[in-house]
């Protein structure tokens, strides 16, 4: 079993620096927004914060992109992204058309690049 | 009674709230079909075939494993990182982190920075999830499974979802995508060293992809297409600034401005 999960003390720096402080912010949500009802402006404002954090988060991939996407040329993460919500939007909201299309630019351009 | 709820007797279903893309059709809010938790938490398990960010989530975690696996962690401690971290984002930048020789404070900060998000998620998705009679302690499991895609496909599905039964069903949901997901990520440990390398860029592009359409399709009010808009636009300014919270930053100012907009027009 040790050597399955490694050092107990690799599963101490799991808990501390991964679980916890990942885990802080939901539990402080369900304890300081038990109360919040379903249809106040509160909430209205609570998910466009949300939104805007993810927002935040995809630029961040995209601007300092890490491992292996740092490989791409800016334009052409930015453009594969751009095509895949571009088909997203021509498809009347097809994740599954989006995804696939900002893929297959990426590769086309990676091909294209040499 | 039974024969009016039955969907096979044809009886007209009132218009329910499906968003265009979904391919399971799940029980009419009064069927005997949720007559208990089980059941609902079986529908919840079932519905992870009806959407294609559980393959999204699939291909991400195949990476987080491979990732692991060359950065030296056990499978074990991998597993271990998915069920209990839960959030693609915070994994990697754990593992990456870690990997480079940071301190476990360094990556500790890392890691918090890149949750501040759950909050905002786990105070919008609960008040669908829960009725006046729930207990907190029955809402920890659900907030625990709380990430980009469980509350991307709350709002899509749990208005199909009798209010009693969506704690069962929020829970099923999210042990069927962390089942997928642990699956993923052993699969990816094993493969690593056979993975070509452009696979690696493919795997990370899905993120930014799969996060930008989800949450564009989630959209509802003005408010929230304007957040989505300002965020994407406001963080490469404010990282000029270099703070360390930077995407805080971004994320409150965008979404109050977004607010406000609403506000704006409600007025007008």
């Amino acid at each position: 079993m040790s050597s399955f999960i490694g050092e107990g003390q690799a599963l101490l720096v799991l808990v501390l620096a991964g679980f916890l402080p990942n885990e802080v912010w939901r539990m402080l949500g369900l304890w300081l927004g038990g109360g919040v009802d379903e249809g106040s402006e509160l909430l209205v404002w609570v998910r466009a914060v949300a939104t805007a954090i993810l927002a935040g988060v995809i630029a961040q991939i995209l601007v300092f992109p890490p491992g292996a996407l740092l490989s791409l040329p800016g334009p052409l993460r930015y453009g594969a992204v751009a095509a895949g919500f571009a088909v997203f939007v021509a498809t009347r909201r097809s994740i599954f058309a989006g995804v696939v299309c900002g893929e297959l630019v990426m590769f086309a351009g990676k091909w294209w690049l040499g | 009674m039974r024969t009016l709820t039955d969907r096979t007797s044809g009886r007209v279903m009132p218009p329910q709230p499906i968003a265009p893309g979904s391919r399971l059709s799940l029980p009419a809010l009064d069927s005997p079909r949720w007559q208990s938790p089980a059941r609902a938490f079986a529908w919840g398990l079932r519905s992870i075939a009806s959407t294609v960010l559980t393959l999204v989530l699939f291909a991400t975690y195949l990476g987080i494993g491979a990732l692991a696996h060359d950065t030296g962690f056990s499978l074990g401690w991998v597993l271990a990182s998915t069920a209990l971290v839960w959030a693609g984002p915070a994994q990697i930048i754990l593992i990456s982190t870690l990997g480079s020789g940071a301190t476990a404070i360094q990556a500790a900060l890392a890691v918090t920075v890149s949750a501040i998000r759950l909050f905002p998620m786990v105070v919008s998705v609960l008040p669908m999830i829960r009725t006046p009679q729930t207990r907190r302690r029955d809402l920890i499991l659900p907030t625990h499974f709380i990430a980009v895609t469980l509350w991307v496909e709350c709002f899509r599905l749990l208005p199909q979802v009798p209010r009693e039964r969506r704690v069962a069903f929020t829970n099923g949901l999210g042990i069927g995508l962390q089942s997928v997901c642990l699956t993923a990520t052993t699969i990816g440990y094993g493969l690593a060293a056979n993975l070509p390398q452009l696979f690696g860029a493919a795997i990370l592009l899905l993120t930014p992809l799969a996060f930008l359409l989800s949450t564009a399709r989630n959209c509802r009010q003005v408010s929230d297409i304007a957040a989505l808009a300002l965020g994407l636009a406001l963080f490469p300014l404010v990282s000029l600034l270099h703070t360390g919270v930077d995407i805080l930053i971004s994320g409150v100012s965008a979404g109050t401005i977004a607010y406000a907009l609403h506000r704006w027009r409600e007025r007008a």
